[in-house]
């Protein structure tokens, strides 16, 4: 007879409360951090020099085309080998804001490219610099036309963050699986664990879409 | 520690490739089923179907991969359903694919232009011609970059399938760095391999969206 025990998982609802504090916390860092890199790579890719072109591109193709948790195990495993040793914490949000900014640089990118060419012309004829064009004509309105996809990517970076916990990144997922090897409720565990995943996700996404118009781009 | 040259290293990681492939193709040709039974049930407008539907989809898109493959593995069985990590593992990814899948076909359909449903039904065609031969067509044509770019995703997303014990490239990968304490040269190894295997996709990908916009 299978019988269900929820209690038993919420009775360490600290645990799994801190567990969700620390993704809200390494969502927050990441995305900020990320979203600058991704900002700065596009930047670098419609504007920089060949050779900056081509850097940026290969680093952007390299972190879309392979998985996560192989670019995780490789900072986190493959580096101490050449004695740059991280912690759990450090080398997760690395991993995250490498993985975000190469996503990042190519929805900003977009949002760039679609730029009416006017618009740059109009600035240039009120003298303003070329960084004054970039960061007050053309960012604001690509962010804000690319701004649902950049959320998107955020929340999936964010789920995508449950492998943290297994270099012992001690977040949502690393709880479930401390309490389900304390009490064996593998099942009730795991489920409120990723309804909690659930909630998070869709909080995040109604919270970003509430700061965006507000701080980022402006009305 | 056992001794492996870089070539041991690369013939092993690259028998693991091969679940990796059938991992993938699997999830993909699964998902794919049943996001098109999904899609059609949603066209249909079936009662009752379409908030079951959107909920299925939100809660596969809403929470992480490696806790759906988590609850199928250790979640089933301490209910008592024993299940392999090849079986947890398969039907985690069939069911993930299947969510977007079908979330990114009906876009596609709902690109197709009303006019069509109209004329085609004025036509007297039942719903089944009517996606057999007038909207399923030109829907598949705007389909297909978007679902090659997303067998990407599948591909990346079997690297999870390792968490839970199966043996396919980042778990072998993890393997042979703990026999033989080279983490760097492994993993970049498997990096390397899953670039060779998603890049050229991606290529694909890019290149089919850019002849679907040049017919435009």
């Amino acid at each position: 007879m299978i019988s269900l025990d929820f209690p038993a998982v919420l009775v360490e609802w600290p645990l799994l409360l801190k567990g969700a504090a620390a993704t809200l916390a390494l969502t927050a860092v990441r995305a900020t951090v990320g979203m600058v890199l991704g900002v700065a790579c596009a930047w670098a890719r419609t504007y920089g020099g060949a050779a900056l072109k081509f850097a940026v591109g290969a680093y952007v193709e390299a972190i879309r085309n392979t998985p996560f948790i192989v670019q995780l195990f490789f900072l986190f495993f493959g580096l101490p080998s050449l004695g740059v040793k991280l912690s759990p914490e450090f080398a997760s949000v690395l991993a995250m804001v490498v993985n975000l900014g190469a996503y990042a640089s190519e929805i900003v990118r977009a949002g760039i490219s679609a730029t009416p060419r006017g618009q740059i012309e109009a600035a240039q004829s009120l003298a303003l610099s070329p960084a004054q064009v970039f960061t007050r004509v053309v960012l604001p309105p690509a962010l804000k036309r690319v701004w649902p996809a950049m959320v998107s990517q955020i929340i999936i970076v964010m789920l995508g963050s449950a492998v943290c916990g297994q270099i012992s990144t001690q977040e949502l997922s690393y709880a479930a699986n401390l309490i389900q090897s304390r009490n064996f409720r593998a099942f009730e565990s795991f489920i409120i664990a990723t309804l909690m995943y659930l909630v998070l996700s869709i909080a995040v996404r109604r919270l970003l879409h509430w700061v965006g118009p507000r701080f980022i781009f402006g009305r | 520690m056992v001794e492996f040259s870089l070539w041991d290293i690369s013939r092993n990681l690259l028998m693991a490739v091969r679940w990796t492939v059938l991992l993938s193709l699997m999830a993909f040709v699964g998902g794919g089923l049943i996001g098109l039974l999904l899609l059609v049930a949603r066209i249909a407008r079936w009662r009752g179907v379409e908030p079951l539907i959107a909920g299925y989809v939100q809660l596969f898109q809403g929470t992480p991969l490696l806790m759906q493959l988590f609850f199928l593995f250790f979640g089933l069985s301490s209910l008592g359903l024993q299940v392999s990590a090849w079986t947890a593992a398969a039907i985690g990814l069939t069911l993930y694919t299947s969510a977007f899948l079908t979330e990114i076909w009906r876009g596609c359909v709902n690109s197709v232009a009303k006019g069509q449903w109209e004329a085609s039904s004025a036509l007297a065609l039942n719903l089944g011609e009517q996606l057999r031969y007038v909207i399923g067509p030109q829907a598949l044509k705007v389909a297909v970059p978007p679902t090659v770019g997303f067998l990407v995703q599948v591909v990346k997303g079997t690297a999870l399938a390792s968490v839970i014990g199966f043996a396919e490239l980042t778990k072998t990968g993890t393997t042979i760095a703990n026999a033989t304490f080279k983490p760097f040269t492994v993993y970049a190894c498997v990096a390397l391999l899953y670039f060779v295997l998603c890049f050229p996709i991606s290529l694909w990908a890019r290149s089919l969206e850019r002849k679907l916009h040049g017919h435009r």
